[in-house]
């Protein structure tokens, strides 16, 4: 039933097909709301649970989506404006050549911050939290967005790091600075260890495993009650020191020897410039491997990986170094998260972690680093606004996400720049470029050759 | 390449490969000269691919030898050799059926993928090149000028930044020869090269695998279906039907076998049998 050929066959049929189809809404509202909303559970005189209808409330709600069906049905649909139509393609190409302008503005602004929000800890602990998640974003960037493997685990190594930095510190007393890349390296050692048994898989069967390891781990960190403690987690980790000067009041503290008066900020405000820097790192390091040899191996991966193989590229050490690299960072990241919160447990390496990291990834277009930086800072702000909505929270924030992707399936960022050129740059159409996604597809294309 | 110089570069022996049941290919033997152009053709299904794919490693062969030489005498058992090594050892290089770009990478950056593992050693695998290192930075510009090279003799230098997708069908296919080119082959399989080409373009790609024969010594072995391009090219001709070899010689031998043209025209039984019975099967 195209919309073509009910425009062929006159108005009248027009309105009963919206009609139709607008009954069909509100009978799908009903059945969705008729339990949701028609009916409540009271706390009756005899302390049982009484059932109240509220027809009332159902019937509007029902009504609404009619109403709302039939107007998209006649209005919308007939004067042919598709919902896409209302961001003008003009506006997205200019801001995307404003790309790289944009980027040191938002550096910029990410280094003033606590200059400007200096008296205000709300904004710079949420400041911190959405600089975490876009170091994790551009770690994991690596294995999905250049490698094009689909990582639904990546929480694990994020918990490695974190733990790394806690049980060293608590066994060893080993300070921040010296845990910071032992973590690093134990995440990469076990980004590589979850490297080996999945080389073979690849799209959603890559996905459920890694899904799986990220489970294993926390599930190991809940039972392994003698060195991590089990659910009550690890408290008492050691907070970061400036180079060794501690942040507190006493004399050999940082504010008494630079001769400043004491404030709770300032190690708000070192933690703050901290993950601003390992973020940088994490990115400059990412942008620098994309033009050597391994990071054009992994892009090469994504977008088709028999020829790869035809071309003499390990492909086994090159998916096993972007696993590590993207673990690495998020070990990092993990460290840095253990050291600012003093406390951490298993509940803070959720699944939720995973999904919230992957869909800034997503969301922020997979590769580009300034959309995922967007992206996090879009996300994690979104949920801060959305606080007002109380328990619609979720719900508007997910009607949010779905709006975006409709409008920009392919994420903030759509184009891929090339790691090299020869005469000019032009930015690449993803239209054109793999992602994570289709590789289920091309493999079955490809055992059929 | 007069007879007398010319050693096998490739020597393929009792190759068989079976899917379960199917004998895909049965017991072929045939050898490709060094320079020459060895063309593999056969009708549909005749397992053309197969052979292919056992070269290359993307198959391990049921039964059977396939040994490569290089000049300096070293010798690789490619059924033994396990597929990317295939390409970084002994040197072979292929491109595919349907072509197998990287389509979201420019065409320059699919030809510097092509020379990884050289640029790989050259960047201290990575650790050094993440430093950019002088030494990384000049292989990197002989990667460069290689490619420019290649992207020059295909006739795609203007469109060295565009991605390898949008281009033209015919520049795909001589982009992926380049890109094979790229990874410095002593032998070249090209899988139906000229598939999909007009009469231009297959003249074009004539020139192509002629200039790479002369210019850089490499040994090819095609499938091609399109006669043109092999009688015109090729130094030898190997025929499969049904996995089985057929004939084997020189093009002009090739073209008057009977059995080749049964295979090709399909005849009554009977003529078959006559055929066969002919050949001593």
């Amino acid at each position: 039933m195209s919309v073509l050929s009910e425009h062929s066959t006159g108005h009248r049929f027009d309105f009963l097909t919206a009609l139709k189809r607008a009954l069909l809404s509100a009978l799908i509202a009903f059945g969705l709301f008729s339990l949701l909303i028609g009916i409540r559970t009271d706390t009756g005189p005899t302390g049982a649970l009484v059932l109240t209808g509220r027809p009332a409330l159902l019937a509007i709600i029902v009504g609404l989506v009619f109403a709302g069906a039939l107007v998209r049905e006649l209005i919308l649909r007939d004067r042919g404006i598709a919902l896409g139509r209302f961001v003008s393609p003009d506006l997205l190409a200019r801001a995307q050549a404003l790309g790289k302008f944009v980027g040191l503005a938002l550096l910029g602004f990410a280094i003033l911050v606590p200059i400007i929000f200096y008296h205000d800890r709300y904004l710079l602990d949420l400041g911190i939290m959405i600089l975490t998640y876009v170091m994790l974003g551009w770690g994991l960037n690596i294995v999905v967005g250049l490698a094009g493997l689909l990582d639904l685990g990546y929480v694990a190594f994020y918990a490695v790091g974190a733990y790394s930095y806690a049980l060293l510190a608590e066994n060893f007393g080993f300070s921040f600075w010296i845990c910071l890349p032992l973590a690093g390296i134990l995440a990469s050692f076990w980004g590589i260890l979850l490297g080996f048994p999945v080389l073979r898989l690849r799209g959603d069967y890559l996905a459920i495993v890694t899904l799986a390891f990220g489970e294993m781990i926390r599930l190991v960190l809940i039972n392994w009650q003698n060195l991590t403690h089990g659910p009550d987690g690890i408290t008492g980790v050691p907070r970061p020191s400036f180079f060794g000067l501690p942040f507190n009041n006493d004399d050999g503290g940082f504010a008494h020897t630079f001769g400043l008066e004491w404030s709770p900020l300032h190690r708000i405000v070192f933690l703050y410039y901290l993950i601003l820097v390992l973020a940088l790192v994490t990115n400059l390091v990412t942008i620098r491997l994309r033009r050597l040899p391994i990071g054009r191996a992994w892009e090469a991966l994504r977008e088709d990986e028999i020829a790869c193989r035809s071309l003499g590229i390990n492909t086994t050490n090159t998916k096993l170094t972007a696993f590590a690299m993207g673990a690495m960072f998020a070990g990092f990241a993990g460290s840095f998260f253990a050291t600012r919160q003093g406390f951490i447990s298993p509940e803070s390496f959720t699944f939720t972690e995973s999904a919230l990291v992957l869909a800034i990834v997503v969301l922020g277009g997979m590769g580009s680093q300034i959309g995922v930086a967007v992206a996090a800072a879009v996300m994690l702000g979104g949920f801060e606004f959305f606080r007002e909505f109380a328990q619609f929270r979720m719900l508007v924030f997910g009607l949010a996400m779905v709006a975006i992707m409709i409008w920009r399936p392919r994420g903030l960022v759509a184009t891929r720049t090339p790691s090299i050129f020869l005469n000019r740059e032009k930015d690449i159409n993803a239209e054109l470029v793999r992602r994570a996604r289709t590789k289920t597809w091309s493999w079955r294309r490809a055992q059929h050759d | 390449m007069t007879d007398a110089a010319a050693e096998p570069i490739l020597t393929v022996e009792h190759l068989s490969m079976r899917f379960g049941g199917l004998v895909a290919v049965d017991d072929l033997s045939f050898s490709a000269r060094r320079g020459d152009i060895t063309a593999l053709i056969g009708p549909n299904g005749a397992g053309k691919t197969t052979v292919f794919n056992c070269i290359t490693g993307f198959y391990k062969p049921s039964v059977g030898m396939i040994r490569l030489t290089h000049t300096n005498g070293a010798e690789f058992l490619l059924e033994r050799l396990f597929d990317f090594r295939i390409s970084k050892h002994a040197r072979v290089a292929r491109t595919f059926q349907n072509i197998r770009l990287f389509p979201g990478m420019t065409a320059l950056e699919n030809l510097m993928v092509a020379q990884h593992n050289p640029l790989m050693l050259a960047s201290g695998l990575t650790f050094l090149g993440i430093f950019g290192i002088a030494s990384f930075t000049q292989a990197e510009r002989a990667a460069i000028d290689k490619a420019r090279y290649w992207l020059d003799r295909i006739g795609l230098i203007e469109r060295a930044d565009d991605p390898a997708g949008s281009l033209p069908y015919g520049a795909q296919r001589r982009l992926e020869i380049a890109r094979a080119m790229c990874a410095d082959p002593v032998l070249l399989c090209l899988d139906e090269p000229a598939a999909g080409l007009n009469v231009r373009e297959s003249g074009e790609l004539n020139e192509l695998l002629m200039f790479i024969r002369a210019e850089h010594g490499t040994s090819i072995l095609l499938i091609e279906h399109d006669m043109s391009v092999v009688m015109e090219i090729s130094d030898h001709i190997v025929v499969l039907d049904y996995g089985l070899k057929i004939a084997d010689g020189k093009p002009a031998a090739v073209r008057d076998d009977p059995k080749v043209i049964a295979a090709y025209l399909g005849v009554h039984d009977e003529e078959l049998d006559e055929a066969h019975a002919e050949a001593g099967l």
